[in-house]
């Protein structure tokens, strides 16, 4: 990619990060996709991975998932923290043999050259309770710096995965940041250009991250969000209901919406402090059963593997 | 003798769980090795991040051959049972039998059955991929195409390839061939991910360790604990600092590298306000690096070390500096909750408690709080403290939880509230208390001496073990989710340590009121169960502190005794006096007295548990018992004249008069007398001995 503009540069410009990211797994075999329309807490969340892992059909896919965190609002005001921020999300089912080599050929195409940083793969197990999801896997250390998860998914919404899907997460703003040498989010370069053209992540994201952090903490409307959760929950079932023909499931994805709804309202009730600690755990088994339902379903549709009726 | 070489080469092995899986590799090979009759010189394991290998010296080429001779039916045996050892002996004829006489059976059939020894290499094709497939990891995964297999193979982490290589040192070693989950068994492995990814084929042990040094692999985790140790060590010492030593962290570091390499980094000196315990956990938990420390400023020096696991083709300049920015970026962040804490009193947070659930069922942290404080109060006069200093740490014990630090730290919960209790202005027990209240942790861990502290860890304790006693939540076998035993060995410790005097049945009662159990009666039972889990607890504790558990038994199954001082005083008293001649023959004495009596009381289906008849002793009997008997009652006195005044010496001292009484009458006086009378006075005599030793101990609970 010696041709390409210095603007885009992966080190100078935070969308040629994601270009060439996106370039490197396409070139990979995978679907590029675009970000799920949908309030979701992470990439993971996008059915793209959280439904497509399940059930035997092979898969590859990578995009941007703009991921919403409420409780993560810090009014602008944190360097580091943000309660809406994208992750880029690659998922290969099954995961290949070389895959930890396909990661590390990811970073050298952002520009880090493996003879001068330490790259490691520190344990960690995930786990998402929302999702029923867990794997093994690691944190990927760039010199210290966590910049990205990789997991190897065991289950999915209750439901092992047959077979196991590789999943890989970056962070992509800090991983941006390292890249251009920058203290703060706000002060990454966007675009890539300079002088007047310049545009920042402050230029696009900082009034955003200001209204939704008073929103989030102050002024979402819980008696609707509260309303919203049931009828999020309800409307689940029911098309999962309406969906059901016996061997074969007709209406998964709507209902996983829902799901989703459900999920990231939850979200918004507990960053304003109304739900108790007690609650919370049975707010988070509401969203598992949902999802659980969904991907047993899901197992019966052409995408989750089921033979052609 | 040829030697085994075994290389399990896979993905990233979490740290934690290396030396252990090295350690089970290399017993479950050897075991299955033994079990089949192979014997060997030596057998050592090693790890790394990507990989697990064995080294066996010294097997045999083959197994050991069998002989065997099998006895068949006579000659002329029905045709059914000739069938039948043809069959069982695996001949197919008679005429491969031989056939042996005797002079009574005449002559019979005999079958000579011989097994080669196996060679070690078929044997081993045969073990090791079962070993593989059922390896004892903590969690292990399935990946890749393959999981679509039931019964796939589970490891770690992805498991990449296998060396397996076996012969004698002089020749070629062969490769043992085997295959596992489509893994076939060979003589390639691979060097250092960055430095040297290439194929190597290797031979046997001594080649492989040295083709992984030139592949930059340090194969011994020990030795790689040197390196980074030894290396660490010299920067430090360069610099004028010391090495702040941790070895926790040192096998972790170890476990994370293949290739060690050292570097120092530093960070802005103004981080140097926030307490040194918090920069070292902060470092060590997120960065996984050492600190060091200033022996001229007597505080840390604004530097760290790091170990990568790569030479740099910068000299580490990159490395240091991504590293310097994430260790700035945490440190900035404990700097904020450091400050941000100290603008919200601990007496402020109390609030915020009300909104952590403890247990369900036992209610918030505030709930706790206001028990423990409570409790802390009642005990604190026992334990020589404050009331009000107690009752005020134990009210500030908690509030450190919901402080942002404690938030980000848990570990440093209790260290952080004294912190901020000292810069409070709070009474300095007071904020030793907060951070002690914990103590102690474990059998090893420091146990408080400032009364404060003390009064409040004990209520602490009473509360956790009387709550969850309460709900029926107990530790059963190894689970023990609470952590109630070590709750209980704690209570034991700051007893014993501080030497006060408690008892516990009045403490549990106390802590069951705050914890507002609804019967009286349930209580005391709860209480009395409570009790004997502690004694239980007592006896393990002085069982490792070398002291006899029988002695413990046979002080507790006396009167009810809840004063652990006391019991350790009674035990220790107990045991100086057997120790004694005086004890070991008073002993020999009560049993041979308790014999008589068991048979004689069986025989006759009566006890004889009734006062000794002294106007009969004094108008028939021998002198001895005449003196027996006064002995008994003048020793029976003493004994609890002393016992009553908790001198358990003295009450030892006493009973050792009856001894020269005991022997006396035992030489002298013919227990099962012709008389009747006089028989049935001499057995309760022989009970008074056994009833005057039980007011201080029940000798019939003593071994040995």
């Amino acid at each position: 990619m010696t041709s390409q503009p210095a603007h885009m540069n992966p080190a100078r410009s935070f969308q040629g990060l994601i270009l060439t990211l996106q370039r490197y797994w396409a070139e990979q075999g995978c679907v590029i996709l675009q970000p799920y329309d949908m309030e979701v807490g992470a990439g993971t969340s996008h059915p793209a991975t959280a439904l497509r892992a399940l059930g035997p059909k092979p898969w590859r896919a990578a995009y941007v998932q703009p991921s919403r965190r409420p409780k993560d609002g810090r009014y602008g005001e944190n360097p580091n923290r943000l309660q809406h921020y994208y992750q880029f999300q690659v998922i290969l089912k099954p995961n290949p043999p070389n895959l930890q080599e396909l990661y590390i050929k990811s970073l050298e195409a952002i520009g880090i050259d493996t003879g001068v940083h330490d790259i490691r793969f520190v344990e960690d197990d995930w786990e998402n309770p929302t999702l029923g999801a867990w794997g093994l896997g690691w944190e990927c250390w760039c010199d210290g710096m966590e910049v990205s998860q990789f997991t190897y998914f065991q289950q999915v919404a209750g439901i092992e995965c047959v077979p196991v899907a590789g999943e890989l997460t970056y962070g992509l703003e800090r991983l941006a940041m390292y890249l251009q040498g920058v203290e703060s989010i706000y002060d990454l370069n966007f675009n890539g250009l300079e002088g007047d053209q310049k545009v920042t992540y402050r230029d696009v994201f900082l009034q955003a991250e200001q209204e939704y952090s008073r929103h989030n903490f102050e002024h979402s409307d819980t008696e609707m969000l509260f309303r919203l959760f049931r009828d999020a929950e309800a409307a689940s079932k029911k098309y999962l209901e309406a969906g059901d023909a016996g061997e074969r499931h007709l209406m998964v994805l709507p209902a996983y919406d829902q799901a989703l709804k459900a999920g990231h309202v939850f979200n918004l009730l507990d960053a304003r402090g109304v739900i108790s600690v007690t609650e919370r755990q049975s707010y988070i088994l509401r969203v598992r059963e949902l999802v659980k339902a969904v991907g047993a379903a899901w197992l019966k549709t052409e995408g989750g593997g089921a033979a052609a009726a | 003798m040829p030697d085994l070489l075994l290389e399990l080469f896979s993905e990233e092995i979490p740290a934690r769980m290396q030396r252990r899986a090295a350690e089970d590799l290399r017993k479950l090979v050897t075991d299955a090795l033994v079990e089949r009759g192979f014997v060997y010189e030596g057998a050592k394991a090693f790890s790394t991040p990507r990989r697990l290998a064995l080294n066996i010296v010294g097997l045999p080429v083959k197994g050991q051959d069998v002989r065997e001779e099998r006895k068949g039916p006579r000659v002329g045996a029905p045709d059914a049972a000739v069938q039948g050892f043809l069959k069982s002996a695996g001949l197919t004829s008679l005429d491969e039998a031989k056939i042996e006489s005797d002079p009574k059976k005449g002559e019979f059939y005999v079958a000579i059955i011989e097994r080669p020894g196996l060679p070690t290499q078929d044997v081993l094709a045969e073990i090791l991929p079962q070993i593989i497939k059922t390896f004892p990891w903590p969690k292990s995964m399935r990946w890749g195409a393959a999981s679509t297999q039931p019964g796939s193979l589970r490891w770690v982490r992805p498991l990449h390839s296998i060396v397996c290589t076996f012969g004698p040192e002089t020749e070629e070693p062969e490769v043992v061939r085997f295959e596992v989950d489509g893994i076939a068994s060979g003589d390639i492995t691979y060097g250092h991910r960055f430095m040297a990814p290439d194929a190597i084929r290797v031979k046997r042990f001594d080649d492989y360790v040295a083709a992984l040094e030139r592949a930059k692999v340090v194969l011994d985790a020990d030795r790689r604990k040197d390196i980074i140790l030894h290396d660490a060590k010299d920067l430090a010492f360069a610099q004028g600092l010391q090495l702040v030593e941790d070895e926790g962290l040192l096998e972790e570091v170890a476990g994370l590298v293949e290739w060690p390499v050292v570097l120092m980094g530093s960070f802005d000196e103004s981080f140097l306000e926030i307490p040194p315990e918090v920069i070292r956990t902060t470092i060590r938990a997120n960065q996984k690096c050492f600190v060091l420390f200033d022996a001229r400023t007597d505080k840390l020096a604004n530097k760290f070390l790091l170990t990568a696991n790569l030479i740099a083709k910068d000299g580490g300049k990159t490395i240091v500096a991504g590293n310097e920015r994430v260790v700035h970026a945490r440190l900035s962040d404990a700097k904020f909750f450091w400050e941000t804490d100290q603008k919200t009193k601990l007496e402020d947070r109390l609030e915020k408690l009300k909104q952590i659930v403890f247990h369900e069922k036992l209610g918030t942290q505030f709930e706790r709080v206001e028990r423990i404080a409570a409790l802390a109060k009642e005990l604190a006069p026992i334990v020589g403290a404050d009331p009000a200093l107690a009752a005020r740490a134990a009210r500030l014990a908690k509030a450190d939880l919901v402080t942002e630090m404690v938030g980000e730290f848990p570990e440093l919960q209790g260290l952080m509230g004294r912190y901020y209790a000292a810069i409070e202005g709070e009474n300095p027990s007071v904020a030793l208390a907060v951070e002690e209240h914990y103590k102690p942790l474990g059998p090893s861990d420091r146990v408080p001496t400032d009364p404060v502290s003390v009064a409040v860890a004990l209520a602490d304790k009473i509360d956790t073990l009387m709550g969850f006693w309460l709900i029926d939540e107990k530790p059963t076998g190894s689970k023990d989710p609470y952590a109630l035993r070590r709750a209980a060995l704690g209570v034991i410790r700051l007893t014993l340590q501080n030497e006060f005097r408690l008892s516990f049945a009045t403490a549990a009662l106390r802590a069951i009121a705050a914890l507002k159990a609804d019967g009286r009666t349930e209580s005391v039972v709860i209480g009395a169960d409570l009790l004997s889990f502690l004694v239980d607890r007592l006896k393990v504790y002085l069982r490792e502190q070398g002291a006899r558990h029988d002695l413990i038994d046979a002080v507790l199954s006396l009167d009810g005794e809840d004063d652990l001082l006391m019991l350790v005083r009674r035990v220790e008293a107990l045991g100086r006096f057997l120790d004694t001649e005086d004890g070991a023959n008073l002993l020999a004495g009560y049993r041979r007295a308790t014999n008589i009596l068991r048979i004689e009381e069986k025989k006759d289906g009566r006890a004889y548990d009734g006062e000794p008849n002294r106007v009969l002793i004094h108008e028939r009997g021998l002198p001895e018992e005449r003196v027996l008997f006064e002995v008994l009652e003048a020793a029976t006195r003493h004994a609890r004249e002393h016992v009553s005044k908790e001198d358990f010496e003295g009450a030892m001292k006493a009973l050792a008069e009856l001894r020269p009484a005991v022997d006396a009458f035992f030489d002298k006086v013919t227990v099962n007398a012709e008389d009747s009378a006089l028989r049935e006075n001499r057995l309760t005599l022989l009970n008074a001995i056994r009833e005057t030793t039980r007011s201080v101990a029940d000798f019939s609970r003593i071994e040995g």
